[in-house]
């Protein structure tokens, strides 16, 4: 009931058509890891998740940085931006919600209706 | 960032809008009236469908809004946009409390968020906490593509930049 409602949506990203890649973003949001314990996380070969990673590089979504063996990555500017707008949609969603409940609760003190 | 939001009474709310933890969405808000009063707007279906559906969502309107609050109820809302087909959006009440909160599913998609509202006194006013849960990545997804509507043009460059 969070979503916006009846709006046609056929945005697609191909570096985000994919599940476990929205799956790595979504986990990135919430901290640096490497590419092994994304493997592992997502259940997948290393080689796998390395092709994921790779894609999602390409496009900016995500950056890696090597230090001594590991591999570690983290959100790209883009991958903040996807973050960021699905926190800025959902804020708009529910300021806007949120001002007209305003308005209707201070109709319901002026009425003074304690049914 | 949250914006001040000046209510009728002058004292200053803010909306606040966090990810949390696993697939969880927490949204905060202090309502100058006493949680009987929210819980009453949140609950009557004649008042809930008056601000669900903010005037920013254009071209969106409730065309129907039934609700049973009450535990093991359900509810049902339909959304049409410019005359197109209808929307459904539908699930059950699985804990009311009145005046204190409110659990609900969301059926409309394969895997729904399990929501929570909370109605919490403070001296008079009410700390409102609304809480989803999904439960996967899909679920996620869908959220995410949902608002996806509001996606700025990098996305679509991005969009550009992978196909080339």
């Amino acid at each position: 009931m969070v979503q916006y409602p009846g709006l046609p949506l056929d945005l697609s990203f191909a570096a985000l058509s994919d599940a476990t890649r929205r799956g790595i973003i979504d986990q990135l949001g919430r901290g640096d890891a490497s590419i092994t314990s994304l493997a592992d996380k997502f259940q997948m070969t290393l080689t796998g998740m390395k092709k994921h990673i790779q894609v999602l590089e390409r496009a900016g979504l995500v950056v890696t940085q090597k230090v001594g063996r590991v591999r570690t990555c983290k959100l790209g500017k883009r991958g903040l931006k996807v973050e960021a707008e699905w926190i800025e949609a959902h804020r708009k969603l529910f300021e806007g919600r949120f001002e007209a409940l305003d308005e209707i609760i201070s109709e319901m003190k002026q009425e003074g209706s304690d049914d | 960032m949250t914006e001040q939001v000046n209510s009728a009474d002058g004292a200053q709310n803010r909306t606040s809008v966090e990810r949390r933890g696993d697939r969880e969405l927490l949204v905060t808000r202090i309502f100058n009236a006493p949680p009987s009063t929210v819980y009453k707007a949140w609950s009557r279906p004649e008042l809930f469908q008056r601000w669900w559906v903010p005037k920013s969502v254009s071209g969106v309107s409730l065309v129907s809004c039934d609700m049973d609050v009450r535990t093991g109820g359900k509810y049902r809302l339909e959304f049409g946009a410019d005359g197109s087909d209808t929307m459904a959006f539908y699930g059950k009440y699985l804990e009311v409390v009145p005046n204190e909160r409110i659990v609900w599913t969301n059926d409309e998609g394969e895997e729904g968020a399990i929501t929570t509202v909370t109605f919490e006194d403070q001296g008079g006013r009410t700390l409102l906490k609304f809480h989803e849960v999904y439960p996967s990545n899909e679920a996620l997804e869908e959220a995410l593509q949902g608002s996806a509507a509001a996606l700025p043009e990098q996305l679509e460059q991005l969009d550009e930049l992978l196909s080339a």
